[in-house]
């Protein structure tokens, strides 16, 4: 069995893996197996979110074994392990209809490929200034936001299954389109994101910068045929001076050299000198110049961490808005496991650095009352875990946690605006004693006889906020009880009642 | 040298002539057929749906066993083998070979004690009754109000049920029938699919405290076969009860007062709420049941209205003194 052949294997195995672990986040099938593993072992969520808050938070803490990988051993992460990498690997090799010697052309190194390490940098100062949009270009938790937001709800649709309920998303179409964009641009370029746009693949290539085991090839047995190139993954010029930066170490370049003159190890006698990180100083001051410049206007616009905002009701065990938008990487692993469907990524409700994190939508679904499945997913403690006894605040904890409260709106409710009968809300309502109560009042009717008629009401310092009210209300379109995240317990700002 | 461009169309031959203007004319005619079959004023093509009725699930009524027993006790396998025994038996229900639908009341997401679902201990004997008669198959469904999986993992009856031999159907949305309900305000409605599936089926309802009906027992208990936006009948609660109950006739029906949720309802939430009561009731009278279990949340058949609107009907009666009742204890 060769090196490649093992990549190989590897490569399946993890993608496998990853679909594997997908499929079982949710209710039935979550057993406390480690769901975000991969997410967990992506060293630019630990490194960016450990710039922004200092702590490298419980599981992120894998992402070391990585990080000690890539310095011993280079960047084998993409190939082997980085389930986008293998997709993009695949999808590359699917839609190739190139002549063999245009594949020659396509393989090789491009200074374009600079692009990914000015990407890392802008990603890199945001976050050290306190902004984590990692999310949006990380491999992980874009192929993990992928699956569960597009992929499994049309898997689901197209009969797979899955769960009860058909999951519904909020713009998930958007995300699908990102995704197959992003496969559809292996078409022109093989592995297009990973060579062009991962700020993963160039954190690890800086990382790669002084590993000893390398790639080398022998000056003295090559005779320049450059079939090395046809199939190398990187783009790192293995027919040259190699770029070990961007070489994933796929071991295809070993296997097809007929000389035998490449082998991964230490380097022999005649072995090819290697190319540092091919960054232009200037560009690299450019792009961190822009990000700083950019901080300061991104964090002086009025978005849910500074104005609260009704529709942000954020899932129970959130951390206050600021911190969340510290740790919040959108993998749309809350949603997944979301028994209701109510967690929902946010388009722009939280403002435009809020973008794909999870929200409450209880038109859809509610928070269901012993869940608190979230927390016990979420990769980087944005959504803490709490216990059901922490939630609905059963002894010894003396108050449970409130992701919003609920109010009336009385021109829409039944019994309210129309005299008609209807307690579905004081129904549903999980407190108790239950935070939503009905009273009798005569009413009289326009034929002016009186009957008596029960009227819903809102115990402010009951309500828990998790809009099943909201969600089961017969007013379907616009319901007439609505949940908005004042009073949440995460904010200290964010409230009305003085004695809360 | 010849370029590709100087191909040439080879001329027309008597043969090629009549294929090329036979193709040409049936592609036309073909045209005009579809658009003479397929003209509609409607913009869509609407398909009827069939509209399914329910069965009588019933058995003969005989003089010969009480209307009504109530069974005390704390083992609650004893305590339904007994109500079943003095009922006649099993075998007076459930025949060999038939599939039988169990339906609990298991609408939320909360744990056996909370009582805010049927008793998993009763549910797990009735499918062991129903599996030593012989049944071909014993379903437990329920149509619920929180996540369908939480629901009946968490009130215990999923692993009850699997226990005992029977099979918990979860309801999808792709589980209903149009049914017609042939009521007053109830008419056609999305119905879960298994009933149209059984010859059986036994109510297993629990009692609990309700703020609009009062009460959710042995009829309220159906409102959990209907799917759609069912949050729409709280309007007319009292008719849409009755409805119901004269819509579905079960073959049986045992009442779980091991322990009752007395306010609060029909959710519950705390073991405050609860009072254990250790009574089971079963009988074939879904209104006397209903008016006999009332004594557990201190109320009067006065103040039900659902109870006199079903009686009005002639579902059953209210005054369960007028049955041949028996009361024991195991």
């Amino acid at each position: 069995m060769t090196l490649r052949d093992i990549r190989r294997v590897y490569s399946v195995f993890f993608f496998v893996l990853f679909l594997v672990l997908v499929g079982i986040t949710d209710f039935r099938n979550i057993k406390g197996y480690e769901v975000a593993l991969f997410l967990e072992l992506d060293p630019l969520v630990a490194v960016t979110s450990f710039l922004t808050s200092w702590t490298l938070y419980k599981g992120l803490i894998l992402a070391v074994l990585i990080i000690v990988g890539t310095i011993l051993l280079g960047r084998f992460f993409c190939s082997w392990i980085c389930p986008l990498g293998t997709l993009n690997q695949w999808v590359s090799h699917l839609f190739n209809r190139r002549r063999p010697a245009d594949d020659y052309r396509v393989n090789a190194y491009r200074s374009v490929y600079r692009l990914k390490y000015y990407i890392l940098t802008a990603l890199l100062v945001l976050a050290l200034l306190g902004s984590l949009q990692t999310g949006l270009f990380d491999p992980i938790a874009l192929i993990s936001r992928s699956f569960v937001l597009s992929v499994y709800p049309a898997v689901n649709l197209l009969g797979g299954g899955l769960y009860l309920r058909q999951p519904l998303f909020h713009g998930g179409v958007l995300i699908a389109l990102v995704f197959l964009a992003i496969l559809f641009a292996n078409r022109f370029l093989t592995r297009f994101w990973c060579r062009l746009l991962c700020p993963l693949g160039a954190l690890l290539g800086l990382l790669s910068g002084r590993a000893v085991l390398r790639i080398w090839r022998d000056v003295e047995k090559c005779t320049d045929c450059q079939k090395c190139l046809r199939y190398c993954h990187g783009g790192c010029d293995p027919h040259a001076a190699l770029r070990f930066s961007e070489c994933h170490l796929c071991m295809n370049c070993i296997e097809h050299c007929p000389e035998e003159a490449i082998h991964y190890g230490l380097p022999r006698a005649g072995s090819s000198v290697h190319v540092p990180v091919d960054v232009s100083r200037r560009r690299l001051i450019e792009t961190a110049v822009a990000g700083a410049v950019l901080f300061p206007m991104m964090r002086s616009a009025a978005a849910a961490r500074t104005v609260p905002r009704d529709q942000v009701i954020r899932p129970p065990g959130s951390i206050p808005e600021e911190g969340f938008l510290r740790r919040c990487i959108k993998c749309g692993e809350c949603m997944r496991v979301c028994p209701t469907n109510a967690i929902q990524p946010a388009l722009l409700e939280a403002g435009f650095e809020g973008l794909w994190t999870p929200i409450l939508i209880n038109r859809i679904g509610y928070c269901e009352y012993n869940c608190v499945l979230c927390g016990q997913v979420c990769p980087t403690g944005a959504i803490l875990p709490l216990s059901v006894e922490e939630k609905i605040g059963a002894p010894p904890f003396e108050k449970p946690v409130k992701i919003g409260t609920a109010f009336y709106d009385r021109g829409r409710c039944l019994p309210w605006a129309m005299n008609i009968e209807c307690i579905v809300c004081e129904e549903v309502c999980p407190t108790s004693p239950k935070a939503i109560w009905l009273r009798t009042h005569q009413v009289r009717l326009r034929n002016g006889r009186t009957r008596p008629l029960r009227f819903p009401y809102l115990d402010t310092s009951l309500c828990i906020g998790c809009g099943i009210c909201e969600n089961k209300c017969p007013v379907r379109d616009r319901p007439a009880i609505r949940v908005t995240s004042i009073g949440e317990t995460r904010s200290s700002t964010n409230q009305m009642i003085l004695k809360a | 040298m010849p370029s590709r461009h100087d191909r040439r169309e080879p001329v027309m031959d008597r043969r090629g002539f009549l294929i090329r203007t036979a193709t040409t004319c049936a592609l036309a005619a073909g045209a005009g057929l579809w658009g003479f079959l397929s003209y509609s004023r409607e913009p869509l093509r609407r398909r009827a749906e069939r509209v399914f009725t329910f069965k009588d699930y019933r058995v003969a009524d005989a003089a010969a066993y009480p209307g009504l027993v109530v069974v005390h006790g704390r083992d609650v396998e004893k305590m339904a083998r007994a109500a079943v025994e003095r009922l006649g038996g099993i075998s007076r229900f459930v025949s060999p070979g038939e599939r039988v639908l169990i339906k609990p009341n298991a609408g939320w997401d909360r744990q056996p004690e909370l009582a805010a679902n049927t008793n998993p201990a009763l549910v797990q004997a009735v499918v062991r009754l129903c599996l030593e008669a012989g049944a071909a198959e014993v379903w437990v469904t329920d149509v619920t109000i929180n996540d369908p999986y939480r629901c009946f993992a968490r009130s215990g009856i999923e692993s009850a049920v699997r226990k005992a031999g029977g099979e918990v159907k979860f309801t999808t949305e792709g589980d209903f029938l149009l049914t017609d309900l042939g009521g007053e305000v109830l008419r056609v409605w999305p119905v879960s699919r298994f009933y149209h599936e059984v010859d059986r089926v036994i109510n297993v309802p629990v009692v609990k405290h309700h703020s609009l009906s009062r009460c959710t027992i042995a009829m309220k208990n159906w409102y959990g076969v209907l799917g759609g936006r069912r949050n729409r009948l709280h309007q007319e609660i009292d008719v849409s009860i009755a409805d119901l109950a004269a819509a579905i006739r079960p073959t049986l029906t045992i009442v779980d007062a091991t322990r009752v949720l007395k306010r609060n309802g029909p959710t519950g939430g705390s073991p405050s709420d609860v009072s254990r009561e250790d009574t089971i009731v079963a009988g074939l009278d879904e209104v006397a049941l209903d008016s006999y279990s009332l004594r557990f949340l201190e109320l009067k058949v006065e103040e039900v209205p659902f109870i006199r609107a079903a009686e009005e009907r002639g579902l059953g009666v209210s005054d369960w003194r007028r049955l041949n009742h028996v009361e024991i204890t195991v």
